[in-house]
Formats: C-alpha cells, structure tokens, sequence
C-alpha cells in the first residue's frame, strides 16, 4: 500500500533539539491524521540529522476512511435555548438529532457523517498545519518570511505514492528533490520512495539514522583506540551530541603535548568535551592517556592532516590558558583566594561573596545541631573554602569549574577529605538526575548555601514568577528539597529560615512563611514527578503546620499506599458519607458542629456509644503512633472507625425529630472529622 | 595540501580579499565606525540599517575593543583591541551558508581539507536588546566566524531579517599562517608582524584597563553620557545619540574590567545602555530627521 515520505532540509539544527523535533514530527503528523481516523503510530518513523528532518509512513490508504463523529448536546429537560444552539452550531435540525440515554440521564445527539478524503490533500493540510504550529523551543525568521522554523528551511521534500504532495511552508515549495552531504556529494538528487530515498543518501555521505551515526563513532573511536592500546571515556551525553554535529563521522586520533599532562583530569577533560567536543582516551590503568579523538562530518584529501592539526593546535591553546592559571592559582593556598571574596559582590544589595560565607558560617553552625552525623569544625573549614575557587584566574576562565577546582587545590594545601569533598560536591544536584551528595559534611554545606540565597533574594521579595526565575532560584529550592528528602534530613526548616533571616540583618521583616509555601509547592511537583497523586499530596501538605519536609514526605508515602487498599477505600467512603452530612446540615443551619462536644448523655442507641467509644480510643492511639512517626500504623487505626460509622449510618436515623439529639448526632459525625484530621485533608482525596 | 598550492596570505590580504570578496557580492564597502566599540555590530550601518524595511548590504572591518580581555601582551591568544571583518545582509539571501563558505575558499580555506562546521549559537547582546540564531562556525575545531540571523534589535523585531557574520581576523589569520601566536601574525606580507605594531599598545592598554582607569570618572562619564544621549534625543539628533550609547557601553566595560561589579550591579548597567539604544532604535524608524523638522 501506498507511502508517504517527508524530509525538511534545513540548515543546521542544534544537536539538542533534534531527537525531540523528529518525536514531535512524528507525534503531530500522526495526531493529525488519527483525527481523520488514521492510526498509523505503529507504521511512522522519523529521523533526524543535522540538516535533515525526516518522516515516514508506510500503508497508507488512497482515501482515509468513512467515519462517524458523534458530539453531546443539552440534557433532553434543559431549556430550548441551549438545545437550538447546539443544533445550529453543529448545523442539523430538530429531527437530525438522536435522543440517548446516558448513566447521567437522557441527552441529545448530533451524529456526522465525514466523508473520506484523498490521502494527498489530507496529508497536504496536516503537514502544513504541523509546520506552522511546531513546538520548537526556540525558533526563527529569516529573509523576509513570516513563519518560523529552528533554522532557515531550504528544501521540502514531500512525496505520497511517489508524486508530490505540493506542500508549501516559508515560502519553500515541496519537491522530490533532495541533496546530499554539504560538502562531499552536494549535488542534487530526485527521490522516489523512502527506499530511493536513503539509498541516494547513502551513497551521498549522509547517515540518516542517529542510531546508527552513534553506533559508528563508538565503533570507529573504539577501534582507533584499541589500535594505541587505549579505551574511549564513557560520556553517553557527549556521544548523543556529537551524533548530532555530522552526517558522515569520520574519526581522528590526535595528541595533547605532555607537558599540559600535569594538569588535573577535570581540567583537560572539561577543555575537551564542553569548548572542542573531542573525546577523552584513557589509558590500561584509567588514568587520562594523552590523545583524544575528533569526530570530523567529512573526508579529506590529506586524510584529516589539516582536521587533527587544527584540532591539536586550539586545543593547546586552551590547555596553555588553563596551566596558566593553574600555576598561578598555586602560588597562594586556597584560603588565600577566600580572602579575596571580599572584593567579590554577591549582589548588590546583600554584600560581597565574602559577607555570605560569614552567614553560611553562622547558619551552618544551627543546621549542624540537626546533622549528629556532621563534624561541626569541618563544616566550618568546608563553609570557608567553599566559594574561594571563584577568585581562582581558572575559575574566572572556565567558570564549569567551580567547585572542581576547589577541590583540587584544597587536597593540595592537605585539607580533609571530607573539606575538599563538600568544595566540590556543594553544589550539586546541579538537577532532577543530578548526583545527590550524601557525605554529611557535604550536604549540610549543600543546604546551607541554598537556604542563605534563598533568604537573601526573598528578603528583596526577589521571587521566581510564573517563567521567569533568572536566579535559578526555583532550581535551589527544587535541589533542597532532594538533598533534605535524600539524607532524610530532620530539619524544622521554618526555624532555620528565621536564622537565616536574622543574619541578613534585614530591617523589614521578612515573612518566611511564603518561603516555605514555596518549598511545599516545589516538595509537591518533586512528588508528583514520583509517580503520586496530587489529591493525596494535597491531602497531607495542605493540613498541617508541620515543616518538616521529611516526615510530611513518609506521610504522602503511607497515605498513598494506605488510600489504594480495600481499607483505605472502605474508609474514605464512610468518611465522605459522614461529612457530606454534615457539611449540608451545617450549611443549611449556619452552626459548626466540630466546634463543640458531644452530649455524651445523649448518645441513646448503643452504636452511638460504640462510635463515641472507637473515636475516643482511635484518637488516642493514632496521637501516639504520629508521635513515633508511625504513619502507617496510624492509618490502619483510623481504619478501625469504619465498622462503627456504617453501624450508626445503618442504624441511626440523623433527621430525627428531636431538634437536640440530631445536632448531637452530626457533633459526633463531624468528630470523625476532626480525629481523621490529625492524619490527613481527607476531604481532599478524590476517588 | 592546500597551504602548499596557495601562498600563506598575510592579515592585511586576508582583508582585502574579503572586501573584495563581498564587494563582488554586492556589499557596500564602509569604513570603521571611529569609536570605540566592543564589536562590529555597534557600527551604525549594522545596528541602525539592520532595521526598518530597506533592503542593505555592507562590509567593513570594525577594530573592537574589550578592556577585560587584556593580557598585558603576554598570552599568544588574547587581546583587548582586535579586529572584525562585519558583513551585513539584508535580508538574509538563500544561499547564505555557501556563499559564506565560498568566501572561506578565497582566503584559503577549501572544505576538501578542512572540517568546517556550523555548531548552534544562539547569539545574544543584552546590551544591544538585540537577539539572533545562528552558529559560530567551526574550522578544524575552532571558532572563525559568528554567523547569526538577527531576530531583534533594541528590542524591537527585525523585519525582514538580515544576516550578520563576523570574522575573526585573527585567529584566520593565525589558523591559515600556521602561526601559534597572535603577535607572530605576518601583518603586511613584508616581514613586519602584528607585534611590531600592537604589542606595545596591547602592554599599555591593559595596564590602564585593570590599573589606572579610574572608576569614578568612568562612572561619571556613563551618568554624563546617559543624559546627553537622552537631550540628544528630544532634539531628534539620533546619530549624536546613538554615540553616546557608544561611549557608555566602553565605559560600562573599562568598568567592568576592573572587576568590581557585582552580578546585579553589571545587569543594571547593561540595562541601562540597552534602554539608550531602544530610545536610538526607535527614534531611527519613527522620527523625522533635522532636515524633515518643521
């Protein structure tokens, strides 16, 4: 059956976009179709290289298919405004429209019949439609076009039978014309079908798959290096990105002079993979060997003499530039650049680098009181030494370095593992799939410098909104949170904002309370992430007072695990029952019921007694068990006043006649409540 | 190989090859602006001519200056006053990447030996509110040439795009002589080096960049500067204003070499400049000039 084939030739897209453009392309392509009643997911494939962005689907049919669209209208007893509305909106009359019965009652109908389409024209429209809506992150004019792509469009291929859908998109007219690699088969070529298609790639020096580009550079950099004896560094991010810098690699070996060898590791290794992209080698031993490999997108007369000496040549260049400053950065010892931080401006309107060393110095000091596990005078060391790489003439060149440069020259002047450790490690998670560090000394110095900036912007009332976080201040607080939850930090995190505060020595009173809203939001989107419902999150972060990211994410965990049990849904039941009584009774008489005790003298039929009973037990022993942080264990005891709540509904008739036992009887229902209260919102549960 | 076959051009050929180069291609050869700027785009027939509807081509070598950059002449790579070679095409042609590439091949770059290659950058001036995409393209691994299509300027958008490319004189200079240092570059073809010219005002001016300028009197030059360019303005004497954005921008980074800035003291500075020259841009495609004024 019939195909059709895409490709937009375009000039370079950036390597990170590409995967998630051909998902896209896909994605769209596909949507657009399955509107028309076209499932074609399983038989589409997209690709992507630099310059190409590619679809395919295959077994087509010539027209799509006959189908029936069916849309709800008003309830058969709303009024006739709304029923003549929807019969002119979906263009039927009166009789047209079908009268059913639905679970929520009797509905009109109005039933469409869509003829089937060719296959051309529709392909035509929900290509167009898909170039003009694409979601690329960030996207361009040019010349004098209106539309917007990654990167100026200079071909669009767009072929369905083998003849062209005349496709038109930036002023760019559809063809069967494509062209081969930039520069060694630039030539042109016409295409009939996606077989033609990569075939005349093929012998034009374009890989189209990225699987397959990736599958070669590890061949070819494996082999290469196997022939010197080496191994290739594993950097699967480095990988992935290169692939998406050529369409023909080519691999070449070249050398880095022995004496920027001295260097340390991360520095050589840093140089090559964020500023040439060129890959690290690594000797028997695992040591750095002294080589790397440059993945060029082409072949050369000189079989890549010119590629590997330029290579060479701008990579020395920049190894001189760090050995520079890695000799001149030794002459002091690091506490030497620490006291240059003082010239260092954090932000203007919270002193230099060296005022927020003092404060972390001090914070540090509380939050270690709650870390039995953190040596105090080395968190202090560590606190000290923590930012006085960035006075470093390395850090000022390659500022990725920070943290890591730190480290190093700290082991030189002999401080403590645990001191160089955290200079490094501080300020990681750099993300969601970051490293977390999990040495003490590490994570208290990690926390404590999040906290001080945090505070510091929030006493300016310097908050992220909406898009806008320029300070990253959402991705501190996101990074917080996992280290808190990670080493399950026992933290009252309000108490140590009121701290921070107060080292600020801001006069205006800072309200710290909305940062810790902030904080409950971000644990909130952190447990979502997980895999957790938001009713249940909502249902515990939204109760209490508790600040204790900690225990409030064991309660989230034991809510969610209890709510799915036949328990738990058992209970949320009664629990529903219970407080839609009550809250229409109390809205209907404007009295609160929770607010006063119930009668017990006036608890006559024995099931009254019992659930008056259960409740003051259940209270009990659920205090106790929250108190030794037993979530779990509270649950299953307020489980046990499900029985006695279906009793009494059973039982007991709420509406009785006596005005005084019936507000007694919803003070009992509205105590049930409360007790559960202690636990969780129950009321915010869905389900 | 190629650098057998073509005789090593000298930066001063490299220059002229160029010009002649997009002459050919319709380009208006212009002169440097004659201010100090930290880049090629500051010239006026680039940041100015880049917007409104007019179709415009132009190239011209811009000298641009980055006081921070200085390396007291010591470091074989870097230097605080440098030379671009700026072309600016409006609206971007088609055929803009081979062209591009063509013009590599005059001056002896040819793709049969070299691996060039156009690595994403997205370029950005806060100080200009001026935004493009495009690529700094790659030759063998290093940086030659900014190539980026100008999304907006002032803040305002640009339409119809032009293209803007920047060469970096010499480190082509340095990549196509062989030459691993910068003051090694051979300047006139001659035997006289772009050290026997610069190297002595690289020496001094790095010296007065992080020693003797003087950040009060650069501060007071950038207050000075702001108002003039403002009272220019109501005057719609856009030109003279637009210099004075000039002015502080260098003041900005003399002050900025220094480096007492804070992050948020930088961010209010460039903010500053970038308001001066939205007020220049606008005035460029609203008012009238002196001679249309009543």
């Amino acid at each position: 059956m019939p195909e059709f084939m895409l490709e937009i030739l375009s000039e370079e897209i950036p390597s990170c976009s590409q995967k998630r453009a051909a998902d896209a392309l896909k994605r769209l392509i596909c949507s657009g179709l399955a509107l028309s009643g076209l499932i074609v997911a399983d038989r589409a494939c997209a690709f992507v290289t630099p310059r190409r962005l590619v679809l395919m689907i295959t077994d087509l049919p010539i027209f799509s298919p006959f189908i029936c669209k069916e849309r709800r209208g008003p309830h058969v007893n709303s009024s006739g405004e709304s029923l003549e509305g929807f019969l002119k909106a979906n263009g039927i009359t009166r009789a047209q429209a079908e009268i059913r019965q639905t679970p929520k009652g009797a509905f009109y109908f109005a039933l469409m019949e869509q003829k089937g389409t060719m296959m051309a024209t529709l392909l035509k429209q929900v290509v167009e439609s898909t170039l003009a809506d694409f979601p690329w992150s960030r996207s361009m004019r040019w010349g004098p076009t209106h539309e917007r792509w990654i990167r100026p469009i200079r071909r669009i291929l767009c072929l369905f039978e083998e003849r062209i859908v005349p496709v038109r998109f930036a002023g760019v007219e559809a063809s069967n014309v494509s062209e081969g690699h930039r520069f060694l088969a630039p030539a042109v070529f016409s295409v009939r079908d996606f077989r033609c298609y990569q075939q005349n790639l093929r012998n034009a020096y374009v890989i189209l798959d990225p699987a397959e580009r990736v599958h070669r550079i590890r061949q070819q950099a494996e082999w290469i290096a196997a022939a010197e004896g080496l191994t290739v560094r594993k950097d699967e991010s480095l990988f992935a990105e290169i692939s998406g810098l050529v369409e023909w690699p080519m691999i070449l070996i070249g050398k880095i002079e022995k004496k920027f060898m001295s260097l340390p590791k991360e520095v050589i290794i840093t140089v090559m993979r964020v500023y040439q992209k060129t890959l690290a080698l690594l000797e028997a031993d695992d040591t750095l060997a002294p080589n790397f490999l440059v993945v060029s997108n082409t072949e050369t007369a000189d079989n890549g003499r010119s590629i590997i000496s330029g290579n060479e040549r701008v990579l020395q260049a920049r190894l001189a530039d760090a050995q520079f400053f890695w000799e001149q950065d030794r002459c002091q010892p690091l506490q030497h650049w620490g006291s240059k931080l003082t010239e260092r401006v954090f932000h203007a309107r919270l002193g230099t680098v060296a005022d927020k060393v003092e404060r972390m110095r001090k914070l540090a000091a509380v939050v270690a009181e709650y870390m039995p596990t953190a040596n105090l005078a080395l968190v202090d060391r560590a606190v000290l030494l923590a930012k006085a790489d960035l006075a470093t003439g390395m850090v000022g060149e390659f500022p990725e370095l920070q943290g890591v440069m730190g480290r190093c020259y700290a082991l030189r002047d002999g401080e403590r593992s645990e001191v160089y450790n955290a200079i490094a490690e501080h300020y990681r998670p750099l993300g969601q799939s970051d490293f977390c560090p999990s040495a003490p000394v590490s994570v208290c110095v990690a926390l404590v410098d999040r906290i001080d900036t945090l505070i510091g912007f929030w006493t300016l009332s310097e908050k992220p909104t909406g898009s806008k976080d320029p300070l990253a201040l959402r991705r501190a607080v996101l990074t917080g949170i996992r280290i808190i939850i990670e080493n399950k930090l026992r933290i009252p995190l309000i108490i140590v904002f009121k701290k921070a505060a107060a080292l600020y020595h801001s006069t205006e009173s800072l309200n710290v309370h909305s940062l810790f809203v902030f904080f409950t939001a971000r644990l909130k989107a952190h447990l979502q992430e997980k895999g957790v419902r938001h009713d249940i999150i909502a249902a515990v972060l939204e109760s209490g007072q508790d600040d204790d990211l900690v225990r409030l994410s064991s309660r989230v965990d034991a809510l969610a695990h209890f709510i799915d049990t036949q328990d738990g849904i058992n209970l949320l039941r009664a629990h529903r029952r219970a407080m839609s009584i009550v809250r229409r009774e109390q809205q209907k008489n404007r009295v609160a019921y929770n607010r006063e005790p119930v009668d017990v003298n006036l608890l006559g039929e024995s099931v009254e007694c019992a659930l008056e009973s259960q409740l003051v037990i259940v209270r009990k022993n659920c205090n106790d068990a929250i108190k030794k942080e037993r979530f779990c264990d509270a649950l299953r005891i307020l489980s046990q006043l499900r029985v006695p709540i279906d009793n009494f509904f059973e039982c007991v008739k709420i509406n009785c006649d006596n005005k005084r036992l019936k507000e007694n009887r919803l003070k009992l229902l509205s105590r049930v409540g409360t007790v559960m209260g202690t636990v969780a919102d129950f009321a915010k549960i869905k389900g | 190989m190629a650098d057998v076959v073509h005789p090593r051009p000298s930066f001063q050929s490299i220059i002229l090859a160029l010009q002649v180069f997009w002459a050919k291609r319709g380009c208006t050869i212009l002169q440097p602006y004659d201010m100090e700027v930290g880049a090629g785009t500051f010239h006026p027939a680039t940041l100015l001519r880049a917007l409104g509807p007019e179709p415009w081509a132009c190239a011209y070598v811009q000298p641009s200056r980055r006081p921070a950059d200085g390396r007291y002449g010591d470091n074989p790579n870097r230097l605080q006053h440098y030379y671009q070679f700026q072309v600016l095409l409006k609206p971007s042609p088609k055929e803009a990447q081979n062209l591009y590439i063509e013009s590599l091949a005059d001056i002896g770059i040819h793709p049969n030996f070299h691996d060039l290659r156009f690595v994403e950058d997205d370029w950005e001036s806060p100080t200009l509110g001026a935004w493009g995409l495009g690529w700094e393209v790659w030759c063998d691994g290093m940086e030659i040439t900014q190539f980026t299509y100008f999304q907006q300027i002032g803040g305002i958008d640009c339409a119809p795009v032009s293209l803007e490319l920047t060469y970096g004189l010499e480190r082509l200079a340095m990549y196509i002589q062989g030459v691993n240092d910068i003051f090694k570059i051979d300047f006139n073809g001659s035997g006289l080096l772009y050290g026997d010219i610069f190297h002595r005002s690289e020496v001094e001016f790095s010296i007065f960049n992080f020693e003797y300028s003087n950040v009060k009197t650069l501060s007071r030059h950038f207050e000075d500067a702001e108002q003039e360019c403002r009272a220019l303005l109501r005057g719609s004497l856009l030109f003279p204003a637009y210099d004075q954005c000039m002015k502080a921008s260098h003041c900005f980074n003399l002050l900025d070499a220094r480096g007492i800035l804070s992050v948020p003291e930088r961010a209010a500075y460039i903010s500053r400049v970038r308001g001066m020259v939205r007020a220049c841009c606008e005035a460029w495609l609203t008012c009238p000039t002196p001679s249309q004024r009543a």
